[in-house]
C-alpha cells in the first residue's frame, strides 16, 4: 500500500499520496450520498420509540404497527393500484405516440413531440394546482381514476423519451421488409419492431410505475379521503411528528424499487439486447 | 418504388395521396396521449394563466401582479427561492467537482462502483430520503447525539427545520444532476493535452488550472444551470426540512390555495415561476447547447 501511494496517479506525475486529500473529499461526498438511504433500513427494526442507531434492541414492532393500521393499509392499496394502472395507461399511450410521431415525419410531429414533453418542464406545483383546478370542475378530486390520469400525464413524457431513443437506434428498414412481404403496418410493428424495442418498453413501464408510486405533490391536492396514497400519508406524517412506522414503510418502498430494478435488468439482459 | 413510365402522373398522385393519408394516420396514434396531456395539464395551466389576469371581481387587470410587487412577503419569497437555489448550486459545485474529478481519473470498474453510489439516490423515493435526513438531523438525531458523545459540541445544533436542513436535503437530491454532465465533460478531455502541458514544464497544479479546468467548464456550467433551474420549483424538501421557515415560491403557491383559496394570487405566482423557468431553460439551451452536453456524444 505505501508503495502504491508513491506511484504516479496521472500523466502529470502527481503521486497518489499527493492526491489523498482529494480521495478523502470524494469518499466523504459518496458517503453523504448513500448513508442516509441505507441508515433507514436498520432503524426500522428498532424496538425503541426513539430513533437510535445502531438500535439497542431489535423488533418488528413498527412493521406490526404498519400492518395494523387501516389508514396505512388503505394508502398502500391505493398506491399500488395507482402505480399499476398508471403503468397500464402510460406505457401503451406513450409508446403509440412515440412510434406515430417518429415514423410520420410530418413537420407538425416535432411540435407535438415537444408539447408532450412539457409535463417534465413545467414546475410540478403548477401542474398540481392546474390538475386540481380541472378536477374540481370535472368532479374528479379524490378519485382513483383522477390520480391515474394525472400520474399518466406525468409518466407519458418519460415513456416517449425512452421509446423514441430505442426507435432511433432501431433499423426501420426491417419493418419495410416485413411490409414488402405482405404484412400490414400494424402486424409489422407488433411482430418485428415491438420485440426488438422490448427492453425500452420494460424500462418505460418501470419508470411509469415509479413516477406514480413516488409522486407526492399532485397527490397532496387530488388524492384525499379514501383514496389517499402512501406518499401523501407519509408527507403529512413527516410534518407532524416522527413516527418510526415511517421507517418501516420507507424500508418497504426501498425493497419494492430495488426489486423492480433488478427484474427490469434481468428481463433486459436475458435475450441479450 | 418506381412508377411505371406509361401513366406516371396518375400513379404518382395516387401514391402521394396514399402516403399523406398514412402519415396522418400515424400522427393520429399520438392523439390519445396528446388528449390526456392536454386535458390534465395544458388546458388547466393555460386556464390558470388567464385567471392570473383577472381581478377578484372578474375584470381584466394586473391586480395580482401589482400585489406581488407591493407586498413585501412575496419579495421575501422570491429572495428566499433565489438564495436557496444559489446556495444549493454552490454547495453542489464544491462537493461535486472533486467527486467527478476523482471519478474521471479512476479505472473503469472503480468508477462504475462510484456511479452506482451516485445513482442510488435517483432511485430512492424522495420522501424516504427526506425522512432519513429528518432522523439524522433532528435535535435528538444521530448526528447531534454522536457529535455530543464525541465531545465535538455541547448543545444540540439546530440542523433541521431551518435553512441548514433544507440545503442539506436539496444538495443530496441535486448532486447527481451536477456530477453526471460534469463527469461526461471531464471524460471527454484528451489526456495528451495534460501530458503536453507537463512536458512543457507546467506543474500539475498549473496544468490543471490552465488546461483541465477550462475544458471542464462547459460540463460544469451545464450541470450547475440544471441544478439551479430545478431548485427553483422545489416544494417537498423546504416544506418538511424547512419547518415553515423556508418558504419558496412553490410553498407560497400551495399556501395561497390551501389556506387562502386565492386562485388569482397562486396563478400569478405560478405564471412568474413558469416564465422564469422557461426563460432560464431557453437561455441555457442556447448558451451551452445543453442537448449536446447531456446527449454525451462528441
Amino acid at each position: 500500500m505505501p508503495r502504491w501511494l508513491d506511484t504516479a496517479a496521472s500523466d502529470t506525475q502527481v503521486t497518489h499520496r499527493q492526491r489523498l486529500w482529494l480521495y478523502a473529499i470524494a469518499a466523504l461526498v459518496l458517503a453523504f450520498l448513500i448513508v442516509p438511504t441505507l441508515i433507514v433500513v436498520p432503524m426500522s427494526f428498532s424496538a425503541s420509540q426513539y430513533l437510535e442507531f445502531p438500535p439497542r434492541e431489535w423488533s418488528l414492532r413498527w412493521y406490526r404497527s404498519y400492518l395494523a393500521s387501516p389508514s396505512w393499509m388503505q394508502a398502500t392499496v391505493t398506491s399500488f393500484a395507482a402505480g399499476a394502472l398508471t403503468t397500464l395507461v402510460a406505457t401503451p399511450l406513450g409508446t403509440l405516440a412515440a412510434y406515430g410521431l417518429f415514423v410520420s415525419r410530418l413537420r407538425i410531429a416535432r411540435t407535438i413531440h415537444t408539447v408532450m414533453l412539457t409535463p417534465i418542464i413545467v414546475p410540478v406545483i403548477l401542474v398540481a394546482i392546474g390538475v386540481f383546478y380541472a378536477y374540481v370542475k370535472l368532479k374528479m378530486v379524490n378519485s382513483l381514476a383522477g390520480i391515474v390520469l394525472a400520474h399518466s400525464m406525468l409518466a407519458i413524457p418519460l415513456v416517449i423519451m425512452v421509446v423514441t431513443a430505442a426507435l432511433k437506434a432501431y433499423d426501420m428498414n426491417q419493418e419495410m421488409v416485413a411490409r414488402s412481404l405482405g404484412a400490414s403496418r400494424a402486424r409489422a410493428f407488433v411482430g418485428i419492431t415491438l420485440p426488438q424495442i422490448r427492453f425500452a418498453l420494460v424500462t418505460a413501464a418501470l419508470l411509469s410505475f415509479l413516477t406514480s408510486f413516488d409522486e407526492v405533490i399532485l397527490a397532496l391536492f387530488i388524492a384525499g379521503g379514501s383514496n389517499s396514497t402512501l406518499t401523501r400519508n407519509m408527507f403529512n406524517a413527516l410534518r407532524d411528528q416522527i413516527d418510526p412506522t415511517i421507517a418501516a414503510i420507507s424500508t418497504l418502498m426501498i425493497v419494492v424499487t430495488t426489486l423492480l430494478l433488478v427484474l427490469a435488468q434481468r428481463y433486459g439482459r436475458e435475450r441479450g439486447d | 418504388m418506381k412508377t411505371p413510365a406509361a401513366t406516371p402522373d396518375l400513379h404518382a398522385d395516387g401514391l402521394r395521396r396514399d402516403e399523406a393519408r398514412e402519415r396522418l394516420a400515424l400522427l393520429g396514434l399520438s392523439a390519445p396521449a396528446l388528449l390526456l396531456v392536454a386535458v390534465t395539464m395544458i388546458v388547466p395551466v393555460a386556464w390558470l394563466f388567464g385567471l392570473s389576469f383577472l381581478s377578484d371581481s372578474g375584470q381584466l387587470s394586473l391586480e395580482h401582479y401589482r400585489r406581488m410587487l407591493e407586498q413585501p412577503s412575496y419579495g421575501r419569497t422570491f429572495a428566499m427561492t433565489f438564495k436557496v437555489s444559489a446556495l444549493t448550486t454552490a454547495i453542489c459545485i464544491a462537493a461535486g467537482y472533486p467527486l467527478a474529478f476523482v471519478m474521471s481519473q479512476l479505472p473503469r470498474r472503480a468508477a462504475n462502483l462510484c456511479m452506482i453510489a451516485v445513482l442510488l439516490p435517483f432511485w430512492t423515493s424522495l420522501l424516504v430520503r427526506t425522512y432519513a435526513w429528518l432522523v439524522l438531523l433532528q435535535r435528538k438525531g444521530l448526528i447531534n447525539e454522536w457529535g455530543m458523545r464525541l465531545g465535538w459540541w455541547d448543545e444540540p445544533l439546530a440542523l433541521v427545520h431551518n435553512l441548514t436542513g433544507t440545503l442539506i436535503g436539496m444538495v443530496h437530491i441535486m448532486l447527481p444532476f451536477l456530477v453526471l454532465p460534469l463527469l461526461g465533460a471531464m471524460r471527454a478531455i484528451d489526456a495528451d493535452l495534460l501530458k503536453a502541458a507537463s512536458s512543457l514544464g507546467a506543474t500539475p497544479a498549473r496544468a490543471f488550472r490552465t488546461v483541465f479546468l477550462p475544458l471542464s467548464l462547459p460540463g460544469l456550467a451545464a450541470g450547475a444551470l440544471i441544478v439551479f433551474i430545478l431548485c427553483l420549483g422545489f416544494y417537498v424538501t423546504p416544506a418538511v426540512l424547512g419547518g415553515g421557515k423556508v418558504i419558496m415560491v412553490s410553498n407560497q403557491i400551495a399556501n395561497d390555495i390551501e389556506l387562502f383559496f386565492n386562485w388569482g394570487a397562486a396563478s400569478a405566482l405560478g405564471a412568474v415561476l413558469l416564465v422564469l423557468t422557461l426563460a432560464l431553460l431557453g437561455a441555457a439551451t442556447r448558451l451551452l447547447r445543453l442537448d449536446r452536453v447531456l446527449g454525451g456524444t462528441h
